[in-house]
């Protein structure tokens, strides 16, 4: 077993080393896993806008896992439509991953929310989209509420568990009628007793098909319908809940994703977050995390498609000439670089506001909208560059191309931040 | 017994990055390249750190030798549990031509100051490849030493060391305090836990120069020239063994 785990290591550490010059698109591969992030951030802390030395070390740290825990197995949990979550979150919450920013009474950190924004922006080293969204769910979507709101028992219950890595949360919000609308969500929760009764059925949930819980947004009684909403943790094992399906994406491969339906089942309600009625209001307090969040992960990720563009143009041959060599490339790269940058120092001027306890809703959606264009434009662009390979499923630029699709979409779509900016401009047509 | 071990760690190159020759071809570029510890030093502080939870030591000190990011790699052997660090200033010039005799001369001196138990070290840096420091720092302090470990038991005031050469495995017999150098297979070093990086910031690193331990850092050896590999051309295929030897006549091997 030693020396199985010993020879892989010595593997990794010469076979990447002394790469041969790669004549061959066998050879792509492997010079993807060797692109670090050559990010223009200083590589140490003196003039770095938010991060200490601390928080490279959490990088560093994080880098190591996920190099040798998780890349090495994207291509095949790729394949597999599905990844193991209880394995990764277990090895993330054991090295403290998992609970950065959540209280140290219930196994977090309680760092402030720069430290959330590191290990997001080196999850994007993953090389898909569908773990580190997985992650998010978990650390940004799912517990921030019950964090901040709920009971004693309840986050020893669910909280804990979740931040140590042994439950598996997801989050149940969405339904097939309603997306961007929160709001027209049709999933009861009935009072009997000292029990809800919940009937309904919920969407588009990550890490559905292996969650242990779910952070359930339920209409808990009949008043208006910002105020008539709760937060519900949700034990998916009790008799009713039926996970239906594993929907097939178009990308975000290895994050399983289900539809839930909720027939008759009655859960206590001590299991409700903080106040009833209060769950629409609280799940909305955690958008300006969740969306800074979401655009830490995008910027490396870009970066790093960037990098194994120029790589792969730079030894690429087309009219006798590299194609990185033809001005409309590195131009374009150029540009897109460009673009990246600005984008991280609006995530880093947010960050700065945010941990000093300012209201960022306006710069985090103004970033939100610009990371999921950003990242299809990229994507775009950069796919076109590697020609015919782009096109296949050998190379992280196709998979990218697909994944990050989503960001215009999920976790707020491009037009609720375009609605939320014009609210903050006072443009909006007035009643 | 102090039931102190010094540990070294370099900071190196990271492996994973693709080392490029500087164009005046007098060293690889490492401005603004990715490092990080070098792979058999984080193997000697686990081995350390494992040392120390089975209580059969007291303390472990991480020391490194270098410029002021030396600092850095420092603080990862703290966040995997090594008590406190030592870091020997070396820098400029003096850090370009710093080699294995140097930092021997510097890790005797330290042992003895520290009044070492053991120094555990990796057995070879991934960027100069020498293995020699090790072997170098038990000669200057005239301690048995146990290389290429790929298994270390403490039993009272001895050393058992499984070695592994070329033939297979020694195992070996040493007493303290001793000079050990830590093979690929001694164990698998834990991830540095974010509690344990948070932990580490309070743990404290000692700066100390060269002189100060009266080390003279001048080099006997200069680089003269520093050349990539040559490219690795394509092979052939041929049909025959009598192609083969047509093929090997031709090329002027046989």
């Amino acid at each position: 077993m030693a020396l199985r785990e010993g020879s892989r290591r010595l593997q990794l550490l010469f076979r990447l080393r002394h790469l041969p010059q790669f004549s061959r698109f066998v050879g792509v591969r492997s010079v993807s896993e060797n692109v670090s992030s050559k990010s223009s951030a200083p590589e140490t802390a003196d003039d770095h806008l938010i991060y200490t030395p601390e928080h490279f070390a959490l990088k560093e740290a994080l880098r190591k896992i996920i190099d040798q825990e998780i890349n090495p197995y994207v291509d095949q949990w790729e394949a597999d439509g599905i990844f193991p979550a209880h394995k990764i979150f277990k090895i993330l919450g054991n090295a403290g991953f998992l609970g950065v920013n959540k209280p140290v009474e219930y196994g977090g950190l309680g760092l402030d929310f720069s430290y959330s924004v590191a290990v997001a922006e080196e999850l994007g080293n993953i090389r898909c989209g569908g773990i580190p969204m997985a992650i998010g769910v978990q650390t940004d979507m799912t517990t921030p509420a019950l964090a901040r709101f709920g009971s004693d028992e309840l986050k020893k219950e669910f909280l804990l568990p979740s931040v140590m890595g042994d439950k598996v949360a997801c989050l149940g919000v969405s339904e097939v009628g309603a997306g961007s609308d929160v709001s027209s969500i049709k999933t009861k929760a009935v009072r009997k007793g000292d029990e809800y009764v919940i009937n309904g059925g919920k969407m588009w949930t990550t890490n559905g098909t292996q969650a242990d819980w779910m952070c359930l947004l339920a209409n808990t009684s009949d008043g208006p319908p910002h105020r008539n909403k709760s937060l519900i943790c949700l034990p998916m094992n009790l008799p009713g809940v039926n996970v239906a399906r594993k929907i097939d994406k178009m990308g975000m491969w290895s994050s399983d994703t289900a539809e839930v339906f909720f027939d008759d089942v009655h859960v206590p309600c001590k299991n409700v977050i903080g106040e009833e009625g209060m769950g629409f209001t609280y799940q909305m307090l955690q958008f300006q995390e969740e969306r800074l969040w979401a655009v830490a992960n995008i910027v490396t990720t870009m970066e790093n498609i960037i990098q194994e563009t120029i790589q792969y143009t730079r030894q690429r041959k087309i009219f006798k000439l590299p194609v990185l060599y033809h001005q409309t490339v590195h131009f374009r790269l150029a540009e897109l670089q460009t673009e990246v940058e600005l984008l991280r120092s609006l995530l880093y001027r947010a960050t700065a506001l945010y941990i000093k306890g300012n209201d960022v809703t306006k710069l985090a959606s103004m970033a939100k909208l610009k990371g999921g264009r950003l990242a299809r434009e990229l994507s775009d662009s950069c796919l076109q560059y590697w020609g015919g390979m782009g096109f296949t499923s050998d190379v992280l630029v196709s998979r990218f191309y697909r994944d990050s699709r989503l960001l215009s979409i999920g976790a707020g779509a491009d037009e609720v931040m375009l609605g939320i900016i014009c609210k903050y401009m006072d443009t909006l047509p007035r009643k | 017994m102090s039931g102190r071990v010094l540990v070294g760690v370099k900071r190196v190159i990271d492996y994973a990055v693709k080392i490029r020759v500087k164009p005046d071809n007098s060293g690889v570029v490492t401005d603004g390249v990715k490092h990080s510890m070098n792979p058999f030093c984080e193997i000697a502080v686990e081995e350390a750190v494992k040392l120390k939870e089975k209580k059969l030591i007291k303390e472990v000190v991480a020391v490194s030798c270098g410029p002021q990011q030396s600092q850095e790699t420092i603080r990862t052997a703290l966040a995997m549990g090594a008590d406190r660090g030592i870091h020997v200033e070396v820098t400029g010039k003096d850090y370009d031509t710093l080699g294995p005799l140097q930092v021997s001369k510097i890790l005797a001196a330290l042992a003895k100051k520290e009044e070492a138990q053991l120094v555990i070290l990796g057995k070879q840096a991934i960027d100069d490849d020498c293995n020699q420091t090790g072997q170098m720092t038990a000669a200057l302090l005239d301690w048995p030493q146990g290389t290429f470990a790929s298994e270390v038991s403490l039993e009272n005031d001895k050393v058992k060391v499984v070695r592994e050469i070329d033939g297979g495995l020694e195992t070996i017999k040493i007493s303290t305090p001793a000079v050990l150098t830590a093979d690929l297979r001694l164990n698998t070093p834990r991830y540095a836990t974010l509690p344990n990086i948070m932990k580490a910031k309070k743990k404290k690193i000692a700066n100390v120069k060269p002189a100060d331990l009266g080390v003279d850092l001048t080099s006997r050896l200069e680089v003269l020239r520093v050349d990539e590999p040559p490219q690795r051309q394509a092979g052939m295929k041929v049909e025959t063994v009598d192609d083969l030897v047509v093929k090997l006549k031709d090329a002027g091997k046989v």
